[in-house]
């Protein structure tokens, strides 16, 4: 008997470390999903949130392209393509597919413009002064002012930098989302704002119950006391249990890691995600009547929560123990 | 959500703590219906629905449910269940299956779906 045990311990712990991959994110309007993230530690620090310094200084080229004359166009492009090269020769491997897509994009820019600035200026400045002269209609008129096309990344059509044609709302949207999504990866994969909690490492204790592992570090995490993360797993779950030491919360019953983590999905969702605007960084307080109230951080809300509830819970189990006890 | 936070701003005294407290506790017992589940032995579980409105026949609704899940299940009673209301209970998962029951219209009661409430895992 024991060593079917510790074979069944074994396995479930196996089987945590396992699951460690998985995260748990809340998007901003609510909706909770799992995203399964590479198992580099590294990415999960601030790295992950700020974009790649290439992307960066590329970020910074740009605008400044779009905005200079095509003299100064020159020199500035010189220097940030140098700027650029030296980090991204200094970046390390982690995120390189992402990095690596920008970069071509970015030198692809580069190169455009560059021979655009140094062969056709004389060409573009000629251009511009016709235009100018005829008021902006015998160079226009070949092209129909409605359509608006051309490839972003390339700078064609309505994209090139020299471009003097108002271009419409809905495709400079458009750009402003792919540069969004280009420049943070991470935003792109789920809405704008989202939530991680590392994930719960669930054990079986013999074979009735369920540790639930670092239950403190999760409500850390969200800003809640144990108290109430458990009675609101004990209401949900429909079982009861106790608090072993160093913090572990034993549950009775069955429970695999990705119950527990639907059940602190929706606590999440119910108790920490403030309604008004979405943020994570509430905090819960006792109001004047045996109230909570989640008061948001950042917008400054404040709303009242409904207690944890145990509801009606059959009897299960024994009756003689029930009539007994 | 939004509404109830402009009625709270509008009031300059904290009146809005008590009706919450009214508003909120008086609709979350009497208007929600909560689809429990509880683990027994193995993998075998129990489904309890707990605030079907009094204006149906509960007896009727078990047996329509027992026939089209094909499980069973019994009434618990008000006295039984302290103070709960009566409760359907089912043997089995079957959350789903009667959350769609309560708010099918045709086949079943033709509830709103934000009145009911899912718990569990």
């Amino acid at each position: 008997m024991s060593s079917e045990e510790s074979t069944v311990q074994r396995r479930a712990s196996r089987k945590s470390v396992a699951f460690t991959e998985e995260k748990l994110v809340v998007d901003a309007d609510g909706s909770v999903t799992m995203v399964a993230t590479p198992n580099d530690d590294t990415r999960d620090t601030a790295m992950s949130h700020t974009p790649p310094p290439a992307d960066s200084a590329a970020d910074g080229a740009a605008p400044a392209a779009d905005s200079n004359p095509d003299g100064l166009d020159l020199s500035l492009m010189k220097k940030k393509k140098k700027k650029a090269k030296k980090e991204e020769d200094g970046e390390a491997a982690e995120g390189e597919a992402a990095a690596g897509g920008d970069e071509a994009i970015d030198l692809s820019m580069k190169k455009k413009k560059k021979k655009k600035a140094t062969k056709e200026e004389d060409e573009f400045a000629k251009k511009l002064e016709a235009l100018k002269l005829e008021g902006g209609e015998g160079a226009e008129a070949p092209v129909d002012e409605n359509v608006q096309n051309g490839d972003m990344d390339k700078g064609t059509g309505i994209w090139q930098h020299d471009e003097s044609r108002t271009i419409n709302y809905d495709p400079l949207l458009s750009r402003f989302f792919a540069l969004l999504a280009q420049k943070n990866p991470d935003h792109a994969s789920s809405g704008t704002r989202s939530y991680k909690i590392p994930p719960p490492q669930c054990l079986r204790e013999g074979n009735k119950k369920t540790i639930f592992a670092n239950l403190p570090e999760i409500c850390k995490r969200m800003k809640r006391s144990d108290e109430h993360v458990t009675a609101y797993l004990f209401a949900e779950l429909g079982t009861s249990g106790s608090v072993a030491g160093a913090g572990q919360l034993v549950i009775k019953g069955r429970f695999q890691q990705k119950q527990i983590e639907n059940v602190l999905r929706t606590y999440i969702i119910e108790y920490v995600t403030c309604k008004t605007c979405r943020s994570p960084n509430t905090e819960l307080s006792k109001g004047e009547n045996r109230l909570y109230f989640i008061t948001c951080n950042s917008c400054g809300s404040r709303r009242s929560v409904q207690a944890i509830k145990t509801g009606f819970s059959a009897q299960v189990g024994k009756r003689r123990k029930m009539q007994q006890g | 959500m939004s509404g109830a936070t402009e009625i709270q701003n509008l009031k300059s005294r904290d009146p809005f703590a008590e009706a919450d407290e009214d508003s909120g506790q008086t609709t979350q017992t009497q208007e929600y219906i909560h689809i429990r589940i509880q683990q027994r032995n193995g993998r075998k579980t129990l489904t309890t629905v707990q605030g079907i409105p009094a204006k149906f026949d509960h007896k009727k609704i078990l047996k329509v449910i027992k026939k089209e899940f094909a499980c069973n299940g019994t009434i618990i009673s008000d006295t039984e269940s302290k103070g709960m209301g009566e409760v359907i209970q089912l043997q089995g998962d079957h959350r789903i299956k009667i959350r769609d029951f309560l708010v099918d219209n045709e086949s079943g009661l033709g509830l709103d779906d934000k009145t009911i409430k899912i718990h569990g895992f």
